[in-house]
């Protein structure tokens, strides 16, 4: 994996890393890359893939109303409030930004 | 014997004749982890006066003539990775330093309603990604057999409290053998039971086909009453399956007869430590001598378990860890930056190096391009080995080996080489990823008295069969019985 792969994965997994963090990432990741690689020696070509031991399907449950949690216990947690809100950066003009 | 070295089964005993009360109890454990954690630094939160309270709660209720749960005034760890309502929930991470979950895990219900005390939140890796609790953002627990050697992990801490006599039996939660590894390294029993067989509603994710929750105990009987306890099904986990819980305490005394054990030849190859090799060669006389038939049997793809581990599991953990965005709870970057900037610094601030590297390996399976070589070349493997347990089962009711390859090694020895440091679970992870249950029970030591584990792989859902072929083993034995002096 070279730098570039490295930065771009970055990006998508939402990771702001230094230079010398994504040069040890590389590193490691090839290091890791290199041994998985040997999957590829087996034939899976008529093996069903496995993405769960047990045979899942759509749980529902009756649609009635239930208590959800208080907002207020749950509010405890934001990094951020306005009332019964979360605070966040505005998504559509960074201008707005400044009234948070 | 103290109280603190009493099993959760013996303490029910001890309230019941009279002999001591849930607070005397509380008070014995507290006391010691007062003076020993710490040197072992197994737990990150106790709260005394709550723990006195809830232990005073079920003195009241017994002298009230009330009916009293399962666990009553038993002491009981819970690894970091549990939400628990009111009480702080880290996961180990700098990401939920501050975080106080508004409700508990389907297990801290359970374990409420059984009138148990819940002692305090034990140290792990961080989000359960790791074999040795370095992985912690905030400290190393210590192994109580030698305080220079990690007591594995992810469930360190948990597994290190029980060993430690801080609490006779704990919660800890197993994605590729973080209960039964160190359970193994720290000389205690640990399970990880079928995919589904507990509910993980209020677990924190890693990897949600395979994280499961079980006990860590001293003893076999612990366990079963463990299993009574938080086995069972719960509508609020889609993938917990409802399924009747049988009475483990009850039949546990009866042995399997006839018993075919299965031995994976695969078990037994390069890393292996010799001395562990010994303890399992003698383990599987013991059980021959207990009439047993020891059948080799094949699990031909055991060598790919690692390479499709760290392939489905990093998979699942990118998905699960991109809620923590630093929106709605946990970390958040400081500064007036754009939503995209301030995700990303949010994340690279609060996630520690082994998660960022899991979320970047997983992103990268995951990613255009990449996916059907990686991911799902992964999941077709994983059926393969899933299909190899299948055709072993058909041949022997359990199969036996060793939980780890080698017994517990020295804080920073492995803890610059992620790849080494995954190797150390090569005999646990493919039963995750089968999603069968597994257990590992103390057979010995090495010579220089560090604890060594035996595993039992039991088909789905056939725990019952699990514990008592495993108590077979310790009816013959007085493994069990020691109890690690803490230096």
């Amino acid at each position: 994996m070279d730098i570039d792969q490295v930065k771009k994965v970055a990006k998508l997994g939402r990771l702001d890393l230094t230079d010398a963090e994504l040069g040890v990432m590389a590193t490691q990741l090839s290091a890791i890359l290199g041994y998985v690689d040997q999957l590829q020696e087996l034939n899976t070509d008529n093996v069903e893939p496995m993405a769960h031991p047990l045979p899942v399907q759509n749980v529902f449950r009756a649609d009635e109303l239930r208590p959800s949690l208080p907002v207020g216990e749950v509010l405890k947690n934001a990094p951020s409030r306005l009332g019964d809100f979360f605070a966040v950066p505005a998504i559509l003009d960074a201008a707005d930004d400044a009234s948070h | 014997m103290s109280l603190i070295e009493k099993t959760a089964g013996e303490l029910i005993e001890l309230q019941s004749s009279g002999d001591a009360t849930a607070e005397a109890i509380a008070d014995s454990f507290l006391a010691s982890i007062r003076v020993q954690d710490p040197k072992v630094q197994a737990f990150l939160h106790v709260d005394e006066a709550a723990v006195r309270e809830q232990a005073r709660a079920v003195d009241v209720k017994r002298k009230t003539g009330q009916k009293l749960g399962a666990l009553a005034g038993v002491p009981v760890a819970i690894k970091d990775v549990l939400c628990t309502k009111g009480v702080p929930t880290t996961c180990s991470s700098k990401m939920l330093q501050n975080f106080v979950p508004p409700y508990d895990a389907h297990v801290i219900e359970k374990l409420k309603a059984a009138d148990a005390v819940l002692i305090g939140k034990t140290n792990m890796d961080e989000f359960a990604m790791g074999s040795s609790t370095e992985n912690s953002a905030y400290f190393t627990t210590r192994n109580p057999w030698d305080l220079e050697r990690i007591p594995g992990g992810s469930s360190g801490g948990s597994a290190a409290a029980v060993a430690a006599c801080f609490a006779p039996v704990s919660l800890g939660t197993d994605t590729g053998g973080s209960i039964r590894q160190p359970a193994s390294l720290c000389g205690i029993v640990g399970m990880k039971p079928t995919y589904g067989r507990v509910s993980r509603y209020g677990l924190i994710a890693f990897a949600s086909s395979l994280d499961q929750v079980g006990p860590f105990t001293h003893d076999m009987y612990d366990q079963a009453l463990m299993m009574e306890v938080i086995a069972g099904h719960d509508g609020r986990d889609s993938t917990s399956v409802d399924r009747s819980v049988p009475a483990y305490t009850k039949s546990l005394d009866i042995p399997i007869k006839p018993l075919t054990i299965g031995v994976a030849k695969e078990y037994f190859g390069g890393g292996l430590d010799s001395e562990v090799e010994a303890s399992i060669r003698t383990a599987l006389k013991e059980y021959e001598k207990l009439g047993a038939t020891v059948k080799e049997v094949s699990l031909p793809h055991s060598k790919y378990a690692i390479a499709v581990y760290y392939l489905v599991a990093t998979a699942e953990a990118s998905s699960n860890l991109a809620r923590y965005d630093g929106m709605h709870y946990g970390h958040r970057a400081k500064g007036k930056l754009d939503l995209i900037s301030m995700y990303s610094r949010t994340r690279a601030e609060g996630f520690g190096q082994e998660v960022q590297r899991r979320i970047m390996l997983g992103t990268y399976a995951l990613s255009s391009g990449y996916k059907d070589a990686y991911y799902l070349k992964a999941l077709k493997v994983r059926r393969l080995i899933k299909n190899d347990f299948d055709q072993a089962f058909s041949e022997c009711d359990v199969i036996l080996g060793p939980t780890a390859p080698t017994a517990a090694f020295k804080i920073g020895e492995k803890s610059s080489d992620p790849l080494a440091m995954y190797l150390s679970d090569i005999f646990t992870i493919s039963c995750n990823l089968a999603g069968i249950a597994g257990i590992s029970i103390p057979c010995g030591f090495t010579k220089t008295g560090l604890p060594i584990g035996l595993q039992i792989q039991a088909p789905p859902f056939e725990e019952e069969k699990m514990l008592r072929v495993a108590k077979m083993f310790e009816n013959a034995t007085d493994w069990h019985t020691k109890r690690a002096k803490v230096g």
